[in-house]
């Protein structure tokens, strides 16, 4: 197997790429139901969904959000598509900030950010053909053209642009005729119908069988390619965000804490939640390290990783994040840190940048920290 | 392979739905699981993981139908069973006391307004109706801790029990009267990955602990290769291939298996450009002739379409076995 070129689009560096969409300080809240013993109570409680997020959604470039379910992920895809109503913030498309959520101005964002969701099979209405779907997202955008010819055209160019050859075979099936991935390239198809600048991509593949997820995210990152979109790919998968993505960022409870470029933040995590996360995910290769096989030498990273998941291992509500009506104060993670320190408990640790663009939002990496970490292999 | 067989599946065939309708969900399965070791299932959704290990629990409701083979029990002591050929009375008092079942979304199969005492004491109720009543608390109890969960939480009901502990009361459910084998129907599948690898290792030690043989079905073959001894890939109702999962890891002998190890982008080495596999999986309505996998396969020949592999060692006297024509003595 060919080894890609590693970045992918070597020419530019990500951070001098355009940056199409940009969020700051984000922050979501949803009110918990009214029930009897809150009912007169002034300040109801709220969840905190969503906490300070910065992003920056760059062309051609694949950003990934990963975390666990609860941690937020999908409500930042959401307010990206500005399906939510902000709590705090600002979004920011090329510069402009936004905040409109119906009318024209509203359909005019829609145009430029689309959407793919994570069920293939709710999000096509089943009584309905794929020629239904297609058409009625070019015209509602107003790229069905003026003749009928036309909008075939544009038809077949749609599908002929996930894949789905000959388009005739697919156009007038009915959305249960196709399979998962079928169904799945359809609705990539549907957004790639308002020619937007950006796509925000909520677990596109996670429903999706084994074998055919990486035809998905290969079409995806193909049409990364061609068309220079910007993509937002959430997903709870740290290896697949490895593969796909060439930023990550690691959210819990609700705040980002790491990111950087993608290779750097898997193979040398620098957050105890990232070096669990990515100690408890399946890997066969740690099977043939135990094995005795060569598999590379170990590094500091890797000893990091060990110990943050042997230090989780027996402890009866280590696996489970916090309650997010009352988040823990200082990090959200020092309930389940191995490493926690007083500081954690009370002070909310900032962003600490480190060598080569990556940053972790922990205090281990703070100017006056006592032991601070040395990451091995990192770029002076 | 020292050990015993504990069961013995033999020529399973199951179908949904009867006559020439019938779709074929699981054909001519053959599977040994021997005794104290884990024994992984995989395959991808219609493959008929599921239907296999309802079949072979005879959980199986209609339309579904075992239409033929047979599935033999050895238990420790005294004569093999045909698990096919008990009447209703014995099949209750065989399952969960010799075969026990933890389900797809086991989190939800608890009934939410029961305690977790009165769901783990019913069990015994069920099975020992002779067992004094302070005897099945102290039982209920030790399961729980045996699954890592304290003893105060008996009294919880479901909702105030986050995701992985419900599905941990599951598998002490499952426990409960100390079975011979669990079958573990994706038991994690709904859980992150944390919460996965905790309570994938506290099975790895109960079994240890407690020598029972486990079934364990999933999609994710990574995670089979980490955890089971032995793997046993299926696509289209069919085994297309059965070996050690390190022998499974190092060479892939059928082109599925290999498609759906390079199916899963690594973490670590170096990173590449992987494919899948092209095509989706088969309709059971309307099945390929032949190999089921020949329309998908990168390296199918002359008698692929025509004439459907068995399942045989790729090379005589092999331990593992595959149904290829690629790796068939002509």
């Amino acid at each position: 197997m060919p080894e890609i070129p590693d970045p992918p689009t070597a020419e530019v560096p990500v951070s001098d790429r355009e940056i199409v969409l940009e969020a700051k300080d984000l922050s979501k809240h949803f009110a918990v139901r009214r029930n009897l013993r809150n009912l007169a109570d002034r300040n109801r409680p709220v969840v905190h969904a969503v906490d300070d997020v910065n992003l920056k959604l760059r062309r051609g470039t694949v950003t990934a959000v990963v975390g666990e379910s609860g941690s937020g992920k999908s409500t930042i895809a959401r307010l990206l598509a500005q399906l939510y109503p902000l709590t705090g913030g600002q979004l920011l498309l090329q510069g402009k900030p936004v905040r409109a959520a119906r009318g024209r101005a509203f359909r005019a964002y829609c145009r430029q950010v689309q959407m793919i969701f994570q069920d293939p099979f709710g999000s096509l209405n089943p009584t309905h053909t794929i020629r239904y779907h297609l058409t009625r997202a070019l015209k509602i955008h107003k790229r069905a053209g003026n003749t009928a010819a036309d909008l075939e055209q544009a038809l077949k160019e749609l599908l002929g642009r996930v894949h789905l050859t000959p388009p005739e075979r697919y156009l007038d099936s009915f959305p249960h005729e196709l399979s998962g991935g079928q169904r799945q390239r359809v609705a990539i198809a549907r957004a790639m119908a308002a020619d937007p600048q950006v796509l925000l991509a909520d677990e596109p593949v996670s429903m999706l069988d084994v074998s055919i997820r990486l035809g998905i995210l290969n079409l995806l990152r193909d049409l990364k390619e061609r068309l220079n979109l910007a993509i937002l790919y959430i997903t709870h998968d740290i290896a697949s965000a490895r593969y796909f993505a060439d930023e990550t960022l690691v959210m819990y409870a609700g705040r980002m804490v790491e990111g950087g470029d993608s290779e750097t933040v898997t193979q040398r995590p620098a957050h105890p939640y990232t070096q669990l996360l990515i100690g408890s995910a399946p890997d066969p290769d740690r099977v043939a390290v135990e094995a005795g096989a060569p598999a590379g030498e170990p590094t500091e990273a890797a000893d990091a990783v060990a110990e943050a998941v042997v230090a989780t291992e027996d402890d009866d509500r280590a696996g489970e994040p916090p309650s997010l009506i009352n988040p823990p104060s200082g990090c959200r993670f020092h309930p389940r840190c191995p490493k926690a320190m007083e500081r954690c408990r009370t002070e909310l640790p900032p962003r600490f940048d480190l060598p080569g663009g990556q940053w972790a939002a922990c205090w281990l990496y703070a100017e006056d920290a006592e032991e601070r970490p040395v990451l091995k292999g990192a770029p002076a | 392979m020292t050990t015993p067989a504990v069961l013995d599946i033999r020529g399973l065939n199951v179908d949904y739905g009867l006559g020439s309708k019938a779709v074929h969900a699981v054909r001519d399965v053959n599977l040994t699981l021997h005794r104290g070791e884990v024994l992984g299932l995989a395959g991808e959704s219609g493959s008929g993981k599921s239907t296999l290990a309802y079949a072979v629990t005879r959980l199986l409701s209609p339309p579904g139908v075992i239409t033929g083979g047979e599935v033999i029990y050895h238990p420790r002591k005294g004569e093999p069973i045909d698990i096919l050929d008990l009447g209703s009375e014995q099949l209750r008092a065989f399952r969960w006391q010799e075969i026990s079942l933890v389900f797809q979304g086991a989190m939800n199969s608890l009934n939410p307004v029961h305690t977790v005492r009165s769901q783990l004491t019913d069990v015994l109720k069920a099975h020992r109706a002779d067992m004094p009543r302070a005897a099945r608390d102290a039982r209920a109890a030790e399961l729980l801790s045996l699954v890592g969960i304290s003893r105060d939480r008996l009294g919880s009901y479901p909702h105030q029990l986050s995701g992985g502990m419900r599905q941990r009361v599951m598998i002490a459910m499952a426990l409960a009267l100390d079975p011979d084998i669990v079958i573990l129907d994706e038991p994690t599948t709904a859980l992150d990955v944390v919460m996965q690898r905790q309570i994938l290792r506290q099975l790895t030690r109960l079994r240890a602990q407690l020598d029972f043989s486990v079934v364990f079905i999933t999609h994710d073959i990574s995670l089979l290769i980490e955890f089971s001894d032995r793997i046993a890939i299926m696509y289209g109702g069919r085994i297309v291939e059965e070996a050690g999962s390190k022998e499974i890891y190092e060479t892939s002998n059928h082109p599925y298996s290999h498609g759906l190890l390079h199916s899963f982008p690594a973490l670590h080495g170096p990173r590449r450009e992987l494919t899948g596999i092209p095509g989706s999986p088969p309709d059971l309505t309307a099945m390929p002739s032949g190999c089921a996998f020949h329309p998908r396969c990168p390296r199918k020949f002359e008698p692929c379409d025509q004439r459907v592999p068995v399942l045989a060692p790729p090379t005589p006297g092999s331990d593992r076995s595959v149904a290829c024509w690629l790796h068939a003595e002509h």
